[in-house]
């Protein structure tokens, strides 16, 4: 977004060219309102810095609490770490996030106006949270390229794709991304053939596609070689400040790797939140988690 | 810079699919109408009534399996109803060629005979417009299409999917079937529409009737054969393919599962109504028998053996089921329901790609040994990797 306060102490001939550049923009968000209908809902309002906000959550599954009055915030440009041991209720908070399981009770917003319990799953995808399964879920039959094609940020509505085709910028982007996750020399293989830490990071790179705000990302480093799960870190922090990320992962060398502030979740609520040390510190985590 | 669209219509089908389109094109455009109207009957290349009948009929099933191939085979939605849309669009169609008929009926009314017999005063609204032509093509696309749309409204947004979705089709074209089995619904009950007689004023026995009426099923099996490799191998496709190999992961990367499904399903079942609708002048008959659970499974059938997920495989399924179909009913009409069964099951034992399959297993398993030939030879054979024009290439990238 253009910041108008700062356009004000800016010189005239940057005013002029700031205007032209916030009229372009303008036009595109415009173009933007008729293409992507499904975000009437309006921009991501992040004025409290707060990118994501989880208050009092709880889901059941036949009477069996998943999450119980789960309260977490993040932070716009935080890279998160979420801990926690097996059924501590991770993956059933990123399903609450994207709107695959709605909340018994609780309230979860995306920035300060866009209410997630109320939005469709490819509603929220469009308002900006792209999401990593645990379980690589890339389409096998399709090429890493056309992966990253179908997954890219445009208009998804039927009448556009069926005559869409791709702009060189487009083409760009994709080889771009492709390069990021080092998938250049499969881009044209099916991606069923890919190895499994391949597969992680053409899910990751159909992610960036997306160019999502808020990124949630289960397991990323799951089967990766010791390499893989290096390069990834490198990756995650290098996206971090621009977009915001949540990383769930039991790998705790790549949680030191990353650096950020860590959430330990046990039995569907938060149990303790801090730099990696003192989490590692808290007693109570030792007993459940770390301990064992 | 962006292709312009009727370009990359044109390359969506590669040179060699369209030299089988121009080669098949002859056939069908110049050949036959030839062979039926120009030669004497004399002549052992002679063309019978019968035979560009039948080939015509075959040619309208070929366009019902392109059909089903683009719901079933390119997106994953098993229909067993598709018999149905085929129906519906002969019914539309047929109500035109029964006011055709005239005064010409057994009963000399204006009304068509079945209402005669009835005794039924006045045409029911519904076939208000029905002596217009064009009002007739309109509900030959409309009547289908909107059927599928609402059916497929709710089933895909309900999510139902896999067998589920092929009981509830089976039920549907049932329900239909029983539907137009009574007189009171005003379609001739059991008998359907039949006796008919003109075409825009045209004898619809005549010879040129006849060649018209195949070779408007050629074009229209052409022409759903250009679109569908457009649409399979378009950005389109690509979604169609993912929501098949995982349908949530789709949604979350912004799609909506729903209006894909939707739409290709609407085409399909309007194209299967075109279909239906040239079908029912070139047979004659038009009866709630159509619509039978058994018919929209056959269909299935011939998809099937000609190997799903390649247009081309559609296309000879249909032949190959429909001839030998055609041989069983001339010769030991009784065994053809077994021979059907033990062709479905051999199919799906042994042939899960059909004939397509099978025959690019062969064509690789070939390239392979003449491969390893070349390998071992002193001198390397430079015709190993060579191979000739390649029909099957039409469908290359579909499955890719
Ligand atoms: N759809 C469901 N129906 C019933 N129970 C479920 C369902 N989804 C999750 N659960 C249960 O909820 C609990 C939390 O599961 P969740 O998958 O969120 O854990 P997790 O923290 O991601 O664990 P892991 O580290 O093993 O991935 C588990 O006990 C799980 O069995
Ligand atoms: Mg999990």
């Amino acid at each position: 977004m253009i910041d108008l306060t700062q356009l004000d102490r800016a010189e005239s001939a940057a005013v002029a060219q700031a205007a032209l550049l916030a009229n372009e923009q303008r036009e595109q968000w415009e173009s933007e309102a008729t293409t992507s209908h499904l975000v009437k809902s309006g921009e991501l309002d992040l004025s409290h810095n707060v990118i994501l906000y989880l208050d009092d959550i709880t889901v059941s599954f036949d009477g069996f609490r998943a999450l119980n009055k789960l309260s977490l915030t993040i932070d716009a440009g935080e890279l998160r770490c979420i801990i926690g041991p097996n059924g501590a209720g991770k993956t059933t908070m990123m399903d609450v996030i994207t709107g695959k399981t709605r909340p018994d009770s609780g309230k979860a917003f995306f920035g300060q106006t866009i209410d997630l319990t109320r939005l469709t799953e490819p509603e929220i995808a469009h308002a900006g949270i792209g999401r990593k399964f645990q379980k690589p879920t890339i389409f096998e039959r399709l090429s890493a390229f056309e992966n990253l094609e179908l997954a890219m940020k445009a208009d998804k509505r039927v009448r556009r794709t069926l005559f869409a085709s791709l702009f060189d910028e487009e083409r760009d982007r994709i080889a771009g991304v492709l390069k990021q996750i080092r998938l250049t020399a499969e881009a044209d293989r099916p991606a069923g053939l890919l190895s499994h830490g391949q597969k992680q990071w053409l899910e990751i790179g159909m992610l960036l596609m997306q160019e999502p705000r808020l990124l949630l990302l289960d397991e990323p480093v799951a089967g990766m070689t010791d390499d893989e799960t290096e390069r990834t870190a490198e990756l995650f922090v290098s996206l971090a400040g621009k977009h915001s990320l949540m990383v769930v992962e039991h790998d705790m060398a790549f949680v030191e790797a990353l650096g950020g502030k860590v959430t330990v979740l046990c039995e569907g609520s938060v149990l303790a939140e801090g730099d990696l040390a003192s989490v590692q510190a808290d007693s109570r985590v030792i007993e459940v988690y770390l301990g064992r | 810079m962006r292709t312009p669209f009727t370009i990359r219509l044109i390359q969506s089908t590669p040179k060699s699919g369209w030299l089988a389109i121009a080669i098949f094109a002859t056939l069908t455009l110049v050949c036959v109408p030839l062979a039926h109207l120009a030669l004497p009957e004399s002549n052992p290349l002679h063309l019978s009534a019968y035979t560009v009948s039948l080939l015509g009929k075959i040619l309208c099933y070929m366009v019902v399996a392109v059909a089903m191939d683009l719901i079933w085979g390119y997106a994953g939605i098993l229909s067993l109803g598709h018999g149905l849309f085929f129906a519906l669009g002969g019914y539309a169609f047929g109500m035109y060629l029964m006011r055709q008929i005239g005064r010409d009926g057994s009963y000399g009314a204006d009304l068509p005979d079945f209402m005669v017999f009835l005794d039924w005063k006045a045409l029911p609204w519904y076939w208000a417009g029905s002596d217009s032509l064009l009002w007739a093509l309109f509900l030959v696309v409309a009547l289908p299409g909107i059927v599928a749309f609402v059916f497929g409204w709710f089933a895909f947004r309900s999510r139902i999917k896999g067998v589920y979705f092929s009981i509830i089709t089976q039920a549907l074209t049932y329900a239909a079937m029983l539907l137009f089995f009574r007189n009171e619904t005003g379609f001739g009950g059991n008998n359907g529409f039949t006796d008919f007689k003109r075409i825009v004023g045209h004898d619809i026995t005549s010879p040129e009737m006849r060649v018209t009426l195949f070779a408007l099923s050629a074009a229209l099996l052409i022409a759903c054969l250009v679109l569908g490799r457009y649409l399979v191998s378009s950005r389109f496709g690509r979604v169609l393919a993912a929501i098949r190999d995982a349908e949530s992961r789709v949604m979350f990367i912004g799609y909506n599962p729903l209006h894909y499904k939707l739409f290709i399903w609407t085409l399909s079942a309007v194209l299967c109504g075109l279909a239906g609708a040239l079908y029912v002048p070139q047979v004659g008959i038009i009866n709630p028998s159509e619509m039978s659970p058994a018919n929209s499974i056959e269909i299935a059938v011939w998809v099937a053996v000609g190997g799903r997920g390649t247009l081309v495989g559609a296309v000879l399924g249909a032949g190959i089921v429909n001839l030998a179909k055609s041989f069983f009913t001339v010769t030991v009409p009784e065994y053809w329901p077994f021979f059907l069964g033990f062709l479905f099951i051999a199919v799906t034992l042994y042939l899960p790609d059909g004939v397509v399959g099978l025959w690019r297993s062969l064509r690789e398993r070939r390239a392979t040994a003449a491969a390893s030939d070349a390998a071992a030879a002193p001198v390397p054979a430079p015709r190993a990797a060579a191979s000739g024009p390649d029909p099957v290439a039409v469908s290359k990238g579909a499955t890719a």
